[in-house]
Protein backbone atom coordinates (compact mmCIF):
# COMPACT_ATOMS: atom_id res chain seq x y z
CA UNK A 1 0.00 0.00 0.00
CA UNK A 2 1.41 3.04 -0.94
CA UNK A 3 0.06 6.40 0.18
CA UNK A 4 0.45 8.29 -2.90
CA UNK A 5 -2.84 6.74 -3.99
CA UNK A 6 -4.85 5.78 -1.03
CA UNK A 7 -5.99 7.65 2.07
CA UNK A 8 -5.15 5.66 5.00
CA UNK A 9 -8.69 4.92 6.83
CA UNK A 10 -6.64 4.27 10.13
CA UNK A 11 -4.32 4.92 12.38
CA UNK A 12 -3.26 1.23 12.15
CA UNK A 13 -2.97 1.74 8.52
CA UNK A 14 -0.83 4.51 8.93
CA UNK A 15 1.49 2.76 11.76
CA UNK A 16 1.99 -0.26 9.24
CA UNK A 17 2.67 1.72 6.35
CA UNK A 18 5.64 3.28 8.50
CA UNK A 19 6.56 -0.06 9.47
CA UNK A 20 6.22 -1.95 6.56
CA UNK A 21 9.00 0.57 4.74
CA UNK A 22 11.87 0.84 7.08
CA UNK A 23 11.97 -3.01 8.15
CA UNK A 24 15.83 -2.46 9.65
CA UNK A 25 17.52 -6.24 9.42
CA UNK A 26 20.22 -7.35 12.56
CA UNK A 27 23.72 -7.83 11.24
CA UNK A 28 23.44 -11.71 11.54
CA UNK A 29 24.73 -14.35 8.91
CA UNK A 30 25.53 -17.78 10.46
CA UNK A 31 26.65 -19.61 6.81
CA UNK A 32 27.22 -19.16 2.86
CA UNK A 33 23.27 -17.76 2.77
CA UNK A 34 24.82 -14.73 4.46
CA UNK A 35 26.62 -13.95 1.66
CA UNK A 36 23.90 -13.99 -0.69
CA UNK A 37 21.96 -11.46 1.66
CA UNK A 38 25.13 -9.42 1.64
CA UNK A 39 24.75 -9.38 -1.86
CA UNK A 40 21.41 -8.02 -1.89
CA UNK A 41 22.31 -4.88 -0.29
CA UNK A 42 25.22 -4.17 -3.12
CA UNK A 43 23.98 -2.15 -5.68
CA UNK A 44 23.24 -4.41 -8.09
CA UNK A 45 20.26 -5.82 -5.74
CA UNK A 46 19.94 -2.87 -4.02
CA UNK A 47 17.74 -4.09 -0.68
CA UNK A 48 17.22 -0.39 0.56
CA UNK A 49 14.50 0.25 -2.49
CA UNK A 50 12.22 -1.43 0.38
CA UNK A 51 13.60 0.68 3.20
CA UNK A 52 15.72 -3.08 4.55
CA UNK A 53 19.21 -1.60 4.13
CA UNK A 54 19.94 -0.51 7.17
CA UNK A 55 22.12 -3.43 8.93
CA UNK A 56 22.39 -2.57 12.29
CA UNK A 57 25.09 -3.54 14.38
CA UNK A 58 23.07 -4.05 17.60
CA UNK A 59 19.62 -6.00 17.59
CA UNK A 60 18.18 -3.42 19.92
CA UNK A 61 17.81 -1.51 16.90
CA UNK A 62 16.52 -3.65 14.55
CA UNK A 63 13.00 -4.76 13.00
CA UNK A 64 13.70 -8.07 11.84
CA UNK A 65 16.34 -11.07 11.91
CA UNK A 66 17.20 -12.62 8.55
CA UNK A 67 18.31 -15.92 9.72
CA UNK A 68 21.18 -16.79 7.17
CA UNK A 69 22.20 -19.98 7.12
CA UNK A 70 23.00 -23.06 9.22
CA UNK A 71 22.15 -23.09 12.86
CA UNK A 72 23.81 -25.43 14.93
CA UNK A 73 22.70 -26.57 18.84
CA UNK A 74 25.41 -24.33 20.32
CA UNK A 75 24.31 -21.75 18.16
CA UNK A 76 20.45 -22.02 18.93
CA UNK A 77 20.78 -19.96 22.38
CA UNK A 78 22.85 -17.22 20.74
CA UNK A 79 20.35 -16.70 18.26
CA UNK A 80 17.29 -16.52 21.11
CA UNK A 81 18.89 -14.32 22.88
CA UNK A 82 19.68 -11.88 20.03
CA UNK A 83 16.01 -12.05 19.20
CA UNK A 84 14.89 -11.36 22.72
CA UNK A 85 16.66 -8.58 22.65
CA UNK A 86 14.90 -7.00 19.75
CA UNK A 87 12.68 -4.59 20.48
CA UNK A 88 9.11 -5.15 19.63
CA UNK A 89 7.53 -5.49 16.69
CA UNK A 90 9.94 -7.60 15.28
CA UNK A 91 10.02 -9.92 12.20
CA UNK A 92 11.93 -13.03 11.26
CA UNK A 93 12.54 -14.78 7.76
CA UNK A 94 14.26 -18.00 7.59
CA UNK A 95 16.76 -17.48 4.53
CA UNK A 96 18.02 -20.71 2.99
CA UNK A 97 17.05 -24.56 2.86
CA UNK A 98 19.07 -25.03 6.50
CA UNK A 99 17.34 -22.12 8.69
CA UNK A 100 14.04 -23.48 7.33
CA UNK A 101 14.23 -27.13 7.94
CA UNK A 102 17.98 -28.13 8.57
CA UNK A 103 18.85 -28.43 5.28
CA UNK A 104 20.98 -31.32 4.10
CA UNK A 105 22.41 -31.89 7.31
CA UNK A 106 20.18 -33.97 8.97
CA UNK A 107 22.96 -34.62 12.32
CA UNK A 108 23.07 -34.66 15.83
CA UNK A 109 24.37 -31.02 15.77
CA UNK A 110 22.23 -28.91 13.51
CA UNK A 111 18.64 -27.44 14.60
CA UNK A 112 15.61 -28.98 12.63
CA UNK A 113 14.59 -25.22 11.60
CA UNK A 114 14.87 -21.97 13.17
CA UNK A 115 11.66 -22.57 13.62
CA UNK A 116 11.78 -24.30 16.44
CA UNK A 117 13.60 -21.38 18.49
CA UNK A 118 11.46 -17.89 17.25
CA UNK A 119 8.78 -17.42 15.36
CA UNK A 120 9.17 -17.40 11.72
CA UNK A 121 7.17 -14.70 9.44
CA UNK A 122 8.34 -15.73 5.95
CA UNK A 123 10.46 -18.91 4.30
CA UNK A 124 13.06 -18.56 1.59
CA UNK A 125 13.79 -22.25 0.24
CA UNK A 126 17.14 -22.92 -1.65
CA UNK A 127 20.82 -23.57 -1.40
CA UNK A 128 21.58 -20.61 -0.66
CA UNK A 129 18.64 -18.87 -2.26
CA UNK A 130 19.19 -15.91 -4.81
CA UNK A 131 19.41 -12.46 -3.23
CA UNK A 132 16.41 -12.10 -5.51
CA UNK A 133 14.73 -14.86 -3.28
CA UNK A 134 15.92 -11.98 0.00
CA UNK A 135 13.53 -9.11 -2.06
CA UNK A 136 10.64 -11.70 -2.13
CA UNK A 137 10.80 -12.43 0.91
CA UNK A 138 11.00 -8.48 2.37
CA UNK A 139 7.71 -8.06 0.06
CA UNK A 140 6.19 -10.83 1.20
CA UNK A 141 6.72 -9.75 4.80
CA UNK A 142 5.83 -6.48 3.76
CA UNK A 143 2.42 -7.41 2.80
CA UNK A 144 1.89 -9.42 6.01
CA UNK A 145 2.86 -6.48 8.03
CA UNK A 146 0.52 -4.13 5.73
CA UNK A 147 -2.37 -6.70 6.88
CA UNK A 148 -1.54 -6.45 10.69
CA UNK A 149 -4.81 -5.75 13.00
CA UNK A 150 -4.64 -3.25 15.90
CA UNK A 151 -3.88 -5.31 18.87
CA UNK A 152 -2.20 -8.36 16.54
CA UNK A 153 1.10 -7.19 17.70
CA UNK A 154 2.12 -5.41 20.90
CA UNK A 155 4.09 -2.17 21.18
CA UNK A 156 5.72 -2.28 23.65
CA UNK A 157 7.18 -6.00 25.11
CA UNK A 158 7.03 -5.59 29.04
CA UNK A 159 4.19 -7.25 30.56
CA UNK A 160 3.12 -4.32 31.46
CA UNK A 161 2.97 -2.89 27.92
CA UNK A 162 0.04 -1.47 25.45
CA UNK A 163 -1.28 -3.39 22.67
CA UNK A 164 -1.44 -0.86 19.70
CA UNK B 1 67.94 -30.75 10.19
CA UNK B 2 65.25 -31.74 7.59
CA UNK B 3 61.89 -34.57 8.91
CA UNK B 4 63.85 -38.00 8.28
CA UNK B 5 66.98 -37.06 10.05
CA UNK B 6 65.06 -36.10 12.45
CA UNK B 7 62.97 -39.07 12.40
CA UNK B 8 66.24 -41.38 12.83
CA UNK B 9 67.63 -38.87 15.36
CA UNK B 10 64.40 -39.95 17.51
CA UNK B 11 64.89 -43.35 16.70
CA UNK B 12 68.17 -43.06 17.88
CA UNK B 13 67.72 -41.07 20.96
CA UNK B 14 64.28 -43.19 22.48
CA UNK B 15 64.94 -46.63 20.84
CA UNK B 16 62.80 -48.43 22.98
CA UNK B 17 59.91 -45.85 22.36
CA UNK B 18 59.94 -45.54 18.76
CA UNK B 19 58.24 -48.22 17.43
CA UNK B 20 57.66 -47.54 13.79
CA UNK B 21 58.76 -44.59 11.19
CA UNK B 22 57.37 -44.50 8.17
CA UNK B 23 58.12 -41.97 4.67
CA UNK B 24 55.41 -41.61 2.22
CA UNK B 25 55.65 -38.72 -0.50
CA UNK B 26 58.51 -37.11 1.55
CA UNK B 27 56.39 -36.91 4.56
CA UNK B 28 58.00 -38.52 7.61
CA UNK B 29 55.47 -40.22 10.54
CA UNK B 30 57.17 -41.25 13.56
CA UNK B 31 54.73 -43.86 15.85
CA UNK B 32 55.37 -43.64 19.15
CA UNK B 33 54.67 -45.13 22.56
CA UNK B 34 51.61 -43.06 24.67
CA UNK B 35 53.78 -43.37 27.74
CA UNK B 36 56.76 -41.58 26.67
CA UNK B 37 54.64 -38.65 24.47
CA UNK B 38 55.54 -35.88 26.90
CA UNK B 39 59.13 -36.95 27.10
CA UNK B 40 59.97 -37.42 23.42
CA UNK B 41 57.55 -33.97 22.91
CA UNK B 42 59.94 -32.08 25.05
CA UNK B 43 62.83 -33.19 23.37
CA UNK B 44 61.59 -32.03 19.58
CA UNK B 45 60.92 -28.69 20.86
CA UNK B 46 63.70 -27.86 22.84
CA UNK B 47 66.46 -29.87 21.17
CA UNK B 48 68.36 -27.30 18.83
CA UNK B 49 68.76 -29.46 16.15
CA UNK B 50 64.84 -30.17 16.10
CA UNK B 51 63.51 -27.54 17.11
CA UNK B 52 59.91 -28.35 16.51
CA UNK B 53 58.24 -25.15 17.77
CA UNK B 54 54.79 -25.23 16.45
CA UNK B 55 51.99 -27.20 17.23
CA UNK B 56 49.96 -27.13 13.59
CA UNK B 57 47.26 -29.87 14.43
CA UNK B 58 46.48 -32.54 16.57
CA UNK B 59 43.84 -35.08 16.19
CA UNK B 60 42.69 -38.79 16.46
CA UNK B 61 41.39 -41.29 14.46
CA UNK B 62 39.28 -44.31 15.09
CA UNK B 63 39.69 -48.10 14.20
CA UNK B 64 37.24 -49.61 16.45
CA UNK B 65 38.30 -53.07 15.26
CA UNK B 66 41.96 -52.30 16.86
CA UNK B 67 42.76 -53.03 20.23
CA UNK B 68 44.56 -49.46 20.35
CA UNK B 69 41.63 -48.38 19.34
CA UNK B 70 42.38 -44.57 18.62
CA UNK B 71 45.59 -43.19 16.85
CA UNK B 72 46.51 -39.36 18.12
CA UNK B 73 48.04 -37.76 15.36
CA UNK B 74 50.38 -34.38 16.41
CA UNK B 75 51.52 -32.94 12.93
CA UNK B 76 54.55 -30.58 13.86
CA UNK B 77 56.25 -27.82 12.35
CA UNK B 78 59.57 -26.29 12.64
CA UNK B 79 59.84 -22.46 11.75
CA UNK B 80 63.40 -22.73 12.02
CA UNK B 81 64.27 -25.66 9.72
CA UNK B 82 61.11 -25.39 7.90
CA UNK B 83 59.51 -29.15 7.48
CA UNK B 84 56.97 -30.74 9.08
CA UNK B 85 56.99 -33.71 11.60
CA UNK B 86 54.00 -36.27 11.93
CA UNK B 87 53.66 -38.04 15.32
CA UNK B 88 51.58 -41.07 16.13
CA UNK B 89 50.40 -42.66 19.20
CA UNK B 90 47.89 -45.03 19.76
CA UNK B 91 45.92 -45.12 22.68
CA UNK B 92 42.87 -47.87 23.88
CA UNK B 93 39.30 -46.71 24.73
CA UNK B 94 39.43 -45.57 28.10
CA UNK B 95 42.49 -45.38 28.82
CA UNK B 96 44.23 -41.73 28.77
CA UNK B 97 47.68 -39.71 27.01
CA UNK B 98 49.37 -37.18 28.71
CA UNK B 99 48.76 -33.29 27.70
CA UNK B 100 50.99 -31.25 25.61
CA UNK B 101 49.44 -28.03 26.75
CA UNK B 102 52.68 -26.90 28.73
CA UNK B 103 54.52 -27.47 25.36
CA UNK B 104 52.89 -25.99 22.83
CA UNK B 105 49.41 -23.84 24.25
CA UNK B 106 47.91 -24.78 20.70
CA UNK B 107 47.40 -27.80 21.88
CA UNK B 108 44.61 -26.86 24.23
CA UNK B 109 41.97 -26.66 22.38
CA UNK B 110 42.66 -29.07 20.16
CA UNK B 111 42.59 -31.47 22.87
CA UNK B 112 39.69 -30.25 23.91
CA UNK B 113 38.16 -31.24 20.38
CA UNK B 114 39.80 -34.51 21.00
CA UNK B 115 38.50 -35.25 23.73
CA UNK B 116 34.89 -34.50 23.42
CA UNK B 117 34.74 -36.20 19.36
CA UNK B 118 36.14 -39.50 20.45
CA UNK B 119 36.37 -39.60 24.24
CA UNK B 120 40.09 -39.79 24.61
CA UNK B 121 41.00 -38.08 28.26
CA UNK B 122 43.70 -36.09 28.75
CA UNK B 123 45.93 -35.73 31.83
CA UNK B 124 46.74 -32.58 32.93
CA UNK B 125 44.61 -30.54 30.68
CA UNK B 126 43.64 -27.27 32.16
CA UNK B 127 40.15 -26.84 31.09
CA UNK B 128 39.33 -30.29 29.61
CA UNK B 129 35.17 -29.29 29.01
CA UNK B 130 33.45 -29.08 25.65
CA UNK B 131 34.40 -26.97 23.11
CA UNK B 132 31.92 -27.66 19.82
CA UNK B 133 29.56 -29.19 21.84
CA UNK B 134 26.67 -28.07 23.87
CA UNK B 135 27.72 -28.66 27.72
CA UNK B 136 24.86 -31.13 28.19
CA UNK B 137 25.94 -33.31 24.99
CA UNK B 138 25.97 -36.96 25.53
CA UNK B 139 28.26 -39.28 23.09
CA UNK B 140 31.30 -38.84 21.40
CA UNK B 141 30.09 -38.21 17.36
CA UNK B 142 33.28 -39.47 15.55
CA UNK B 143 33.59 -42.54 16.90
CA UNK B 144 32.83 -44.85 13.96
CA UNK B 145 29.51 -46.48 16.15
CA UNK B 146 28.35 -43.07 16.87
CA UNK B 147 24.78 -42.41 14.50
CA UNK B 148 24.86 -39.83 12.43
CA UNK B 149 21.81 -38.05 13.60
CA UNK B 150 22.12 -38.41 17.30
CA UNK B 151 20.18 -39.57 19.75
CA UNK B 152 17.23 -36.90 19.73
CA UNK B 153 16.88 -36.01 16.32
CA UNK B 154 13.16 -35.33 15.79
CA UNK B 155 13.04 -34.48 19.17
CA UNK B 156 12.06 -30.23 19.82
CA UNK B 157 15.16 -28.72 20.55
CA UNK B 158 14.79 -26.79 23.92
CA UNK B 159 16.62 -23.53 24.87
CA UNK B 160 16.73 -22.21 28.36
CA UNK B 161 18.27 -18.65 28.35
CA UNK B 162 18.05 -18.93 32.09
CA UNK B 163 20.61 -21.96 32.64
CA UNK B 164 22.55 -20.74 29.57
CA UNK B 165 26.15 -20.19 30.70
CA UNK B 166 27.38 -16.47 29.59
CA UNK B 167 31.34 -17.16 28.25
Amino acid sequence: MGVENTTAATLQDVINWARKNSIWPVTFGLACCALEMMVASSATYDISRFGAEVFRPSPRQTDLMIVAGTVTKKMAPVLRRIYEQMPEPKWVIAYGACACSGGIFQSYNVVQGVDQIVPVDVYVPGCPPRPEGLLKAIMRLQEKIAAEAPGQRKLVSLPWGKNG
Amino acid sequence: MDSRKAGNLLKETFSDAVLKIEEFRGETSVTIESGRLVEIMKFLKQNSDLSYDMLVDLTSVDFPDQKMRFIISYLLNTTKFNNRLRIKTAVAEGSAVDSVCDIWKAANWMEREAAEMFGIHFNNHPNLKHILLTDDFVGHPLRKEYDVKGPDFGQPLKIDLEKEEIF
